[in-house]
């Protein structure tokens, strides 16, 4: 069985990349996994060397095919998304064209155009990649700009990674979870065995992290929480640790504030292979979970129905 | 900003400036960096907080919500009388917002982009367009110069691009406008730059700050728009973000340096230019530029 | 009766996917004559979003009386219950494993939707 421990954050910033890549080197061997596909910056510290590259494609787009508009106009005026745009002039309309980054794929215009100008094919949204790190194989991706994170993605990004760990015999898959309460937290956290959330002492910090709480109870995923840079204002720590409780998940450490994080960013490593505080607190977290989900799977074991 | 229905169009001359704050991942300081900017602008302001998935602005602006209103969008509603359950909605629908299944249609109004194709499309005429609610605005004066507008995405809705629209709409557009974004560089950070006059770009001198900066250099220079960075928590000697900007004829309008009270006082919900001197004049400075280059 | 079970692999042995609305294959399963066969769910696993209600339309399509998965989105339970198809849940087995547990009665109906909204 391959134990899945997805770390996120509620809000950005909060150092939850710096402390998956850290999870990762201290775990591995282990299969990683890059679920924060709008901001990916997992690579930039686990320094990924690149084997397979993958198309990624979702939804669909509009292309207008200027060799059979007729210069109509329909596609403009059923557009919801004003995708359309029309340069006239005194004669009439003298050309169509699509808007950037405005069609939703929705297919109205391809249904109406009675000229069959209009082209519908998937819509090509970046790469994914499979590749080898110090700590073992990664699974990550990159879109272009404006395209976004997508349930589609993260799905295939965390299947692959499963996929890899099965072939590879690896107990532990690392994901950088995706940010926000959205759609793609939903699709990097279903199926998890177990969710580190990552939070910071701040009003934004307490409030994310509540309606994080809430989404992994409604999962039944044993959730962790670290409270990262906790002394910047330790009565919201404290708070955050409170709260932890009282939500039934399980308080795991508070990381003192290090410049570590930023000096080992620089040098392209992770916060454990640096000396200092934060190091140290992020390794007795490690230990934690480790042992509380060692723990958990005997007591799994011991419960199972022969 | 062309949209269809146009509502109220002001003639170019009593319009007012939008700018927009945005940053290519979270936690740079993008809200602090608006909502200080708001309150040393010295003119009339409204500050609309378009990151509608967390809207977090109110937290540092205490003022009574006002004014509450619903947004809605357009969803398609069947009249099962008429339905013959033939499916061709359901086939056609991009976005899986419609079931038929033997003698029950069915509607998920939260996947529908409000398209209409399946209403146009019914042999029976059996589909009408109904209003569904996805989130909520509200208005908060703040004090004599400054207004808060906050867009709220209801939780379990995921589209943020009709709220962000709406929450735009409602500004006063004769006066200054502040867009708060959303982080990243998604449709709905798009959505928020649509129609701004320029951009604050809002990162950190790290090899992460630098690497999502890129991200959204390249979404605002497709969208061809006019933007400087401001480089928060800024240390001396850490001068990558410095060098790209130099190389790219990029303008940096603001570096703010890291300091553990600046970050104490944000995590408490306080506005940094009430109590930091040093930060007050160089927001001023930010908001000259910001005209500056307004012309 | 057909049962249905979602599933990552192509035959009785392959495990059980507990994800409903993004499972790799569907095994349709006959109690009467115990012939199965494999249908394709990959372009619902790949859907960009709505995978539930699109997986859950070529259930019904496939005129399955129950479907045995792990968790069922809100979506998916809704389309299902309409028409009026059993779900049951459970997990961590092989597919033939899900088929005995269900023959046998050890298998919870589901009665509500297990996931939070997601799309």
């Amino acid at each position: 069985m391959t134990t899945e421990l997805v770390v996120i954050s509620g809000k950005g910033g909060t150092g939850k990349t710096s402390v998956a890549a850290s999870l990762a080197v201290l775990a591995g061997p282990i299969v990683v996994a890059d679920c924060d596909v709008d901001a990916a910056d997992l690579h930039m510290l686990l320094r990924p060397e690149i084997r397979v590259v993958h198309d990624f494609y979702s939804g669909r787009e509009a292309i207008l095919n200027q060799s059979l508009c007729v210069r109509c106009g329909l596609c403009a005026d059923l557009c919801e998304f004003d995708a359309f745009t029309r340069l006239q002039d005194e004669t009439g309309i003298t050309r169509m064209d699509v808007r950037l980054l405005a069609c939703e794929g929705c297919g109205v215009c391809v249904r109406h155009c009675a000229a069959g100008a209009i082209e519908f094919p998937e819509k090509f949204r970046g790469h994914w990649f499979e590749s080898d790190t110090r700590c073992g194989p990664m699974v990550h991706a990159r879109l272009l700009v404006g395209s976004g994170n997508s349930g589609k993605l993260v799905n295939q990004v965390r299947r692959r990674a499963f996929e890899l760990a099965r072939q590879h015999d690896l107990a532990w898959v690392i994901t950088d979870g995706s940010p926000g309460i959205g759609c793609p937290v939903i699709a990097s956290l279903t199926g998890a065995t177990h969710v580190l959330a990552v939070t910071e002492p701040s009003v934004s910090g307490s409030h994310d992290l509540l309606r994080l709480l809430a989404l992994t109870r409604h999962f039944s995923i044993p959730t962790f929480v670290c409270v990262n840079k906790f002394d910047i204002y330790e009565p919201a720590a404290r708070e955050i640790e409170h709260m932890t409780k009282a939500a039934g998940a399980n308080f795991v450490g508070n990381i003192p504030w290090d410049r570590a994080f930023a000096v080992a960013q620089q040098e392209g490593r992770t916060v454990v292979e640096t000396d200092g505080p934060g190091a140290r607190m992020i390794r007795e977290i490690w230990d934690r979970i480790r042992e509380q989900i060692g723990q958990a799977t005997q007591e799994g074991n011991h419960d199972e129905p022969a | 900003m062309e949209t269809k229905d146009s509502k109220k169009v002001w003639p170019e001359e009593v319009r007012g400036p939008i700018w927009a704050v945005a940053s290519g991942k979270g936690g740079t300081g993008k809200t602090t960096v608006a909502v200080n900017l708001a309150w040393v602008v010295g003119e009339k302001v409204q500050l609309v907080d378009c990151d509608v998935e967390e809207p977090d602005a109110h937290l540092f602006l205490a003022g009574d919500a006002s004014a509450l209103r619903e947004v809605t969008t357009q969803v398609p509603w069947i009249d099962q009388s008429k339905c013959d359950f033939c499916g061709l909605c359901a086939q056609f629908c991009q976005f899986n917002a419609l079931a038929v299944v033997s003698r029950v249609s069915l509607v998920f109004p939260e996947l529908c982009h409000g398209c209409r194709g399946c209403s146009m499309l019914c042999p029976h005429q059996a589909i009408s367009m109904v209003s569904h609610r996805v989130g909520q605005m509200e208005i908060r004066e703040i004090g004599p110069r400054l207004t808060l507008l906050t867009g709220t995405l209801d939780v379990g809705s995921p589209q943020a691009g009709p709220v962000i629209s709406a929450v735009k709409e409602l500004r006063d557009p004769r006066i200054l406008t502040i867009l708060d974004a959303p982080p990243g560089t998604s449709c709905s950070v798009e959505s928020t730059l649509r129609g701004v006059n320029r951009v604050v770009l809002v990162t950190e001198p790290t090899p992460f700050g630098l690497h999502d900066l890129k991200l959204i250099v390249e979404l605002v220079r497709l969208l061809r728009l006019s933007f400087g960075v401001v480089i928060n928590r800024m240390v001396p000697g850490q001068d990558l973000v410095r060098r790209y900007c130099e190389e790219e004829d990029i303008p940096v309008w603001l570096e703010i340096p890291e300091d553990r009270r600046y970050a104490e006082a944000g995590a408490r919900g306080r506005i940094l230019v009430d109590e930091f001197p040093e930060l007050r004049a160089a927001f001023v400075r930010l908001v000259d530029q910001l005209k500056e280059a307004d012309g | 009766m057909k049962i249905l079970v979602t599933t990552e692999g192509e035959n009785l042995q392959a495990q059980l996917d507990v994800r409903f609305g993004r499972a790799k294959n569907f095994l349709v399963y006959s109690t009467d004559t115990m012939k199965w066969n494999i249908v394709d769910n990959q372009d619902n696993q790949d859907a960009g979003h709505g995978a539930g209600v699109s997986s859950a339309q070529k259930v019904v399509d496939l005129g399955v009386t129950a479907v045995v998965s792990g968790h069922f989105g809100p979506k998916a339970y809704e389309v299902l219950s309409a028409a009026k198809i059993m779900m049951f849940s459970t997990s961590d087995c092989t597919v033939e494993e899900a088929i005995d547990r269900h023959r046998n009665g050890k298998l919870p109906l589901v009665t509500t939707p297990k996931e939070p909204q997601s799309h």
